[in-house]
């Protein structure tokens, strides 16, 4: 067999192998979506999203849930933006680059990648015990807040590294000040990609169990919450408790909430996605 | 009258010595001219005009400069206000992306200035005097990034004439301009003499000739030879200057 012919063949095997690959994930996405929806689709209506938890499962609803989920995303969001931001802008503007700045960034980095049950543990210590919050939304959402943390603030400082120097050099140029540079030109031209990166972190937040399992989230809780000192549940903890019945109810139970949440968050990916596109767009001066 | 002067100017970049005992006096409202190969410290002298190189890690400058007989490098200098009084124009066209009213009046924005009387004013007047006035007075709040490159480079120009300036130090303007633009420039330059002490970097000896009152010959981080334009191309003194200016290197 000539050296060529080898080639092809090899080449020609990568390619089916290729396509089987990406085709299995696919597939078993197709199947996993399918099933959720026939089984949870027709469980979806108003009784369900207001109703609230209940030991039948026909009675029961995912308001305390889906309000918890609202309640974190939210306190997490504003405890997550600002700190997240902030860090990434100094970072990447204020901050020496020299040795210390090297190892903080690995270090962000690396937290990053912390499983996130680990996360639950430092929350548990100091937000539920030593800061007393107890197992309150406050807690969660500090909690989950240094959990995406890492990726806001290297989302932040990717974002504004893109952004051209003449820019930079444009505003200081004309007399302004490093924080006016900042605030009025860099910022915004990095708002795009900042924004995407606050968005897929929330997203993942919306999706977190773990953390919240050990800083003791609770899976039945029978009231909307109303202050952030409230206890609380989040939709993926009503799906975890609910498979984990035996009654075929509850496991149409779970698949509606499933469908809920998966929605959750293809909704703030597709808003992430779109973004980053128009902001892809406009990077071109 | 001096209008900037330069005493015994040394630039190093870590290790590399870029720029050696520069001195040189320029005449308030004339056009200067730096010529001289890529790489021969053109663009760092004229950024230590308004002292663009001072985020520049590793970077460091010997000597003394004045301008208005101030010491821009005194330690009670602002560097902000500096850069207002010496305004710059850079080789890529840069407008912000933003319109072109902002663009114009983002000078005066940063130094707190809100009357909308006030701006709208500034704005006209600059652009005005950048030569653009009439074509984009109707799209004023466009955005900049939607115009021609050469009007883009008006706008920057605009945009650094909107603070009023003493001085307006220009980085190969227009060397990414097509050749009306271009022209356009040049005629720009030559009206704003009469207000402006302006220092241009340009690559295009043509270019020099027609603008400039006064031209520096910079070749390897020395100033060969600084005279009047018309004597300097006609009759240079150094030999190097004369096989730079009759295209022998280069
Ligand atoms: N930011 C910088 N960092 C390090 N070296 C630089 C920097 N800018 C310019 N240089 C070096 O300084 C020398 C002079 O550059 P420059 O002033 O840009 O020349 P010109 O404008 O005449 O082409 C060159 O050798 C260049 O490599
Ligand atoms: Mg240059």
């Amino acid at each position: 067999m000539t050296k060529l012919k080898q080639n092809r063949i090899i080449d020609s095997t990568f390619k089916y192998f290729g396509i089987f690959c990406t085709f299995f994930g696919l597939i078993v996405l197709a199947i996993f979506i399918f099933n959720i929806l026939t089984e949870g689709v027709q469980r979806i209506n108003w009784d369900f999203l207001s109703n609230l938890p209940s030991r039948r499962p026909a009675k029961a609803g995912i308001l305390t849930a889906w309000t918890g989920t609202a309640w974190i995303l939210g306190l997490t969001a504003i405890i997550s933006i600002p700190l997240g931001v902030a860090a990434g802008v100094y970072l990447e503007e204020y901050g020496k680059k020299n040795r210390l700045a090297s190892i903080i960034e690995i270090n962000i980095a690396n937290l990053a990648g912390v499983p996130s049950i680990i996360y639950g543990l430092l929350g548990l210590e100091i937000f539920v015990r030593t800061l007393n919050f107890g197992g309150s939304l406050l807690a969660g959402a500090f909690t989950l807040a240094l959990l995406i943390l890492p990726i806001i603030i290297v989302a932040t400082r990717e974002a504004l590294k893109a952004v051209p120097k003449s820019l930079r050099e444009a505003s200081f140029g004309m007399g302004a000040t490093k924080w006016q540079t900042i605030w009025y030109q860099t910022l915004p031209a990095a708002s795009g990609g900042i924004l995407t990166g606050i968005i897929l972190a929330l997203s993942r937040a919306v999706g977190e169990t773990a953390p919240l399992i050990v800083i003791g989230a609770l899976a039945y809780v029978p009231f909307v919450a109303s202050t952030p000192m409230d206890e609380f549940t989040v939709l993926p903890m009503q799906i975890f408790n609910w498979v984990s019945r035996p009654q075929h109810g509850f496991v149409i139970n779970a698949a509606a909430a499933i469908i809920i949440l998966l929605l959750i968050t293809f909704i703030m990916n597709g808003i992430a996605i779109y973004l980053r596109n128009k902001w892809q767009k406009k990077v071109n001066w | 009258m001096k209008h900037i002067e330069a005493n015994n100017v040394n630039a190093y970049y870590g290790e590399n010595h870029v720029l050696k005992d520069i001195s040189l006096t320029m005449k308030a409202n004339t056009v200067t001219a730096f010529i001289g190969p890529s790489g021969c410290g053109k663009s760092t002298f004229l950024r230590c005009l308004n002292r663009m190189n001072d985020y520049i890690d590793g970077f460091r400058k010997e000597g003394d400069i004045f301008i208005e007989g101030n010491d821009i490098y005194d330690k009670k200098v602002r560097v902000e206000e500096l850069r207002q009084k010496v305004g710059m124009v850079f080789q890529k066209p840069n407008p912000f992306p933003k319109t072109i009213f902002e663009n114009v009046a983002y000078g005066l924005k940063i130094q707190g200035i809100k009357n909308k009387n006030i701006l709208e004013e500034a704005v006209e007047r600059s652009l005005q005097q950048a030569a653009l006035w009439n074509e984009v007075k109707d799209s004023l709040h466009k955005s900049a990034l939607s115009l021609s490159g050469g009007q883009q480079q008006r706008v920057c120009i605009a945009r650094a004439l909107a603070v009023e300036p003493s001085t307006l130090l220009m980085d190969e303007p227009a060397s990414a301009l097509d050749p009306i633009s271009t022209a356009k420039i040049e005629d720009l330059i030559a009206e704003l003499k009469d207000n402006y002490t302006i220092v241009i970097v340009t690559h295009n000896m043509q270019q020099a000739a027609r603008v400039s009152d006064k031209t520096a010959f910079f070749y390897m981080g020395n100033l060969i030879e600084y005279d009047k334009t018309k004597e300097l191309f006609t009759n240079p003194k150094n030999e190097r200057t004369e096989n730079y200016i009759t295209g022998r290197f280069g």
